[in-house]
């Protein structure tokens, strides 16, 4: 039983923090916040050329560090710190997830090393206009073309850093059920990219509308829907730790501000009203943070029927965490908390969208109850 | 999920569960599952199946073997535990000498106080209540007012104790009295062991919401003690009080979470027959009693997983308790609305059955052991150090 972090881990965990807190300041987060591509080629160069960020929890055999996802979630909660701004989460969660759940070992080999060394910016394009994560969903099509490839029409949106990224892989519906394409967007006729201004500035989005686009298929026509649903659990998981990083900073926040801020001549956090907000918004935080490492836990133990229930559980729990905790910042920081100046509402509105991102607590609590059987 | 503790402790595990499953039986295995902190349902049975566990050497498994525990390791406590509450056994009626009084003594006993009192503990002999509280002195232990004053070879004690958990089966009390009558607050405090059986102590039953004397008030007037009872030293009192309520750890939460999961399970069978789970929002609250219990279980598991690992526990240690009593007492309220009407009848002579036994009794669990808005207190000022409450 390893439910403990090691040296090691606690040594990743400082070392990505120290890192972070250089390139994902406050300042360097509302650049991009504010800069419609949202990404800092510089800085992305630098988390896979000095930490390996990107293949962290890639298999070596595909270019990665082979580490295991309790490693990667310790990368999450600090990301999620730190408000990072740019594809991480699009091209680790998602996409790197998606290929090496995917049947096609070329596949794997010919992209996973281009993610690992930081070359690729990739995302996952699943969801449509009907803004649903299931397989009901998958509604844009791909059909053979007369050169025995595969050409993809439709539109997805609301695609995590869709906007920007080299390699894009898309759930379509082809005649034998859901596939996996993958588009190079170097060179992709037919392929309109549209960013989508959102209410978290901090996590991109894009529309992406395809007409003929050459693509290629991943894996066996039709099968890819198992791996998509094991993509989304270990994404739920990863973006869980994200959120509970998230938390915990708006709760350092509003703690360093209740030590600082006098009312009636004391610190407001010498009265209860304020203390026992903080001391639940830490409860709150623990219990997301036991949500989050069980998934983590799971991942790394294999056991899919365990995986599938923890990151349900992670998702519900950890969402409505981080949302809570974001707007409970705002109001022990007050007035000054409702200002575009003061980084409360940064949190606040990445809380939010991240609450959505991958599907709503009351779906996660559905699918839970479902694998509950009641 | 079974823990697993790997192969240094599986021998020590399979013991456990051999011994539970041959000596569980006949009457004992009837009350699987009876009583709990503020719970004495069944005392006679209960006391015996205690006398039953230490005849078979499991009271005290990390004490030390000279003063008649096993003398093993927090790891073998706690797959103990985890077992005993995995075959639901009755809840142990000496619970406050075992997890209270006892480490306590271990930790700053005399090895007078420790030769005397532990074996005693170990083979049921003297049964132990905790005189902390005062009618004036709930949650602020520091405006202790009973009051200890030398008299020759002996301490005379007088004052009122109250909330004593099985205090009217008590042979002893461990009194927190104020030494120096001078003192203010927390200084010149001391922590005397004192035996009921004289004149100077009276014990009566106080009755709880669930109809039963589990807890009792307690009058010392002019009791005696000997000098050589206080543990630790004279007016540090407040130093061993602390550390014993400072001993409660992740292990006492386990066979606490194992009962919340059952009850969780029970609750999922319940909504089945009444075909509640088809109602969107009870459906809800269903699936919210379940991620709790499975919330508990984490938590618990990362507390016991830093303490095995030698590594101070964080943050979730502190937070557990005001999660842990707060959701139960979610999942009592549902379980006994799901019963509908037939849950509201009780028994002769308020009898309770399980599912309402439980409910009644969870509403103490945000007040023993320091309140819900003490362990606020103590999250915000200890934890996160925000500047404590202005104190006269």
């Amino acid at each position: 039983m390893d439910l403990t972090f090691t040296e090691e881990q606690d040594e990743l965990r400082k070392v990505v923090r120290s890192f972070l807190a250089k390139h994902s300041d406050e300042a360097n987060v509302r650049r991009l916040a504010a800069d419609p591509q949202g990404h800092d080629p510089v800085v992305w160069g630098r988390m896979a050329g000095e930490l390996g960020l990107q293949g962290l929890a890639v298999p070596e055999e595909y270019g990665g560090s082979g580490f295991g996802h309790v490693d990667l979630g310790i990368v999450f909660e600090e990301t999620g710190r730190a408000l990072l701004g740019g594809p991480y989460f699009a091209t680790v969660a998602l996409a790197a997830e998606a290929l090496l759940r995917c049947a096609d070992e070329q596949a794997r080999h010919g992209l996973l090393p281009g993610i690992a060394s930081g070359e690729t910016v990739a995302t996952l394009a699943l969801t449509e206009d009907s803004g649903r994560w299931d397989e009901q969903g998958v509604r844009l099509t791909a059909a053979h073309d007369e050169t025995g490839g595969w050409r993809l029409t439709g539109v997805k949106t609301y695609v995590p850093d869709g906007h920007l990224a080299d390699l894009l892989l898309v759930a379509a519906r082809t005649p034998g059920g859901v596939s996996l394409l993958a588009v190079e967007t170097s060179d992709a006729p037919g392929l309109t990219r549209t960013p989508l201004p959102a209410l978290d500035q901090t996590r991109k989005q894009a529309r992406l509308e395809f007409t003929d686009t050459p693509a290629r298929l991943l894996g066996p026509e039709g099968a890819a829907w198992p791996a998509l649903e094991r993509t989304l659990a270990t994404a739920a998981v990863l973006l869980s730790a994200e959120q509970v990083g998230g938390a915990a900073a708006a709760l350092d926040a509003a703690v360093a501000y209740a030590k600082i801020r006098e009312q009636y001549g004391r610190p407001i956090g010498s009265f209860q009203g304020i203390k026992h907000k903080c001391a639940d918004m830490l409860m709150e935080i623990e219990s997301a943070r036991s949500a989050a490492y069980g998934g983590l836990w799971a991942l790394d133990a294999g056991d899919e029927t365990e995986i599938a229930m923890a990151a349900a559980l992670a998702q519900a729990v950890c969402s409505e965490a981080f949302t809570k905790v974001a707007a409970d910042n705002i109001q022990v920081h007050g007035g000054i908390g409702f200002t575009w100046e003061h980084p409360a509402h940064l949190y606040f509105k990445r809380a939010k969208s991240s609450e959505v991102l991958l599907g709503t607590p009351s779906y996660h609590r559905e699918l839970l109850a479902t694998r509950l059987g009641i | 999920m079974e823990l697993d503790f790997g192969p240094a402790v599986r021998d020590f595990r399979d013991e456990v569960r051999d011994w539970l499953a041959d000596h569980l039986v006949g009457e004992f295995a009837e009350h699987r599952g009876v009583g709990g902190p503020t719970d004495g349902a069944a005392w006679e049975v209960r006391l015996a199946w205690d006398r039953e566990l230490s005849a078979g050497g499991w009271l005290g498994v990390g004490w030390p073997e000279e003063y008649g525990g096993r003398g093993l390791g927090l790891l073998e406590e706690i797959v103990f535990e985890y077992e005993y509450a995995r075959v639901n056994a009755p809840y142990r009626a000496t619970v406050n000498a075992l997890d209270l009084l006892g480490p306590m003594l271990l930790a700053m006993g005399s090895e007078a106080q420790k030769k005397r009192f532990l074996p005693q503990i170990l083979a049921v002999e003297e049964l132990w209540g905790q005189g902390f509280s005062e009618p004036g002195a709930g949650s602020d232990l520091a405006s202790v007012r009973t009051r200890a004053e030398r008299d020759g070879d002996e301490w005379v004690v007088s004052g009122q104790k109250v909330w004593t958990s099985f205090g009217i089966h008590a042979d002893w009390l461990y009194v927190l009295t104020r030494t120096d009558p001078q003192s203010a607050r927390h200084k010149g405090l001391s922590l005397l062991l004192v035996p009921t059986d004289q004149p100077g102590v009276e014990i009566r039953p106080i009755r709880n919401l669930a109809g039963q004397d589990e807890f009792a008030e307690v009058f010392l007037s002019d009791a005696r003690t000997g000098a050589d009872m206080v543990v630790g030293e004279v007016g540090q009192g407040w130093r061993t009080a602390m550390a014993t309520l400072g001993i409660e750890r992740g292990t006492t939460l386990l066979p606490q979470q194992l009962t919340f999961e059952r009850e969780a399970e029970a609750l999922i069978d319940l909504a089945r027959e009444r075909g509640a789970l088809d109602d969107p929002m009870l459906r809800r609250r269903i699936v919210d009693a379940w991620i709790s219990v499975r919330i508990m279980r984490t938590t618990n598991l990362r507390t016991i997983a830093e303490l095995t690992a030698g590594r101070t526990p964080g943050a979730q240690a502190t937070t557990a308790k005001l999660y842990a009593s707060t959701r139960h007492q979610q999942l009592g309220q549902l379980a006994t609305e799901l019963a509908g009407p037939a849950g509201q009848i009780v028994g002769e002579d308020y009898g309770l059955d399980t599912r309402q036994r439980s409910f009644l009794l969870s509403l103490a669990e945000t007040i023993y052991g320091g309140s819900s808005e003490i362990q606020r207190n103590i999250i915000g000022e200890q934890v996160l150090g925000l500047p404590k409450e202005p104190r006269p």
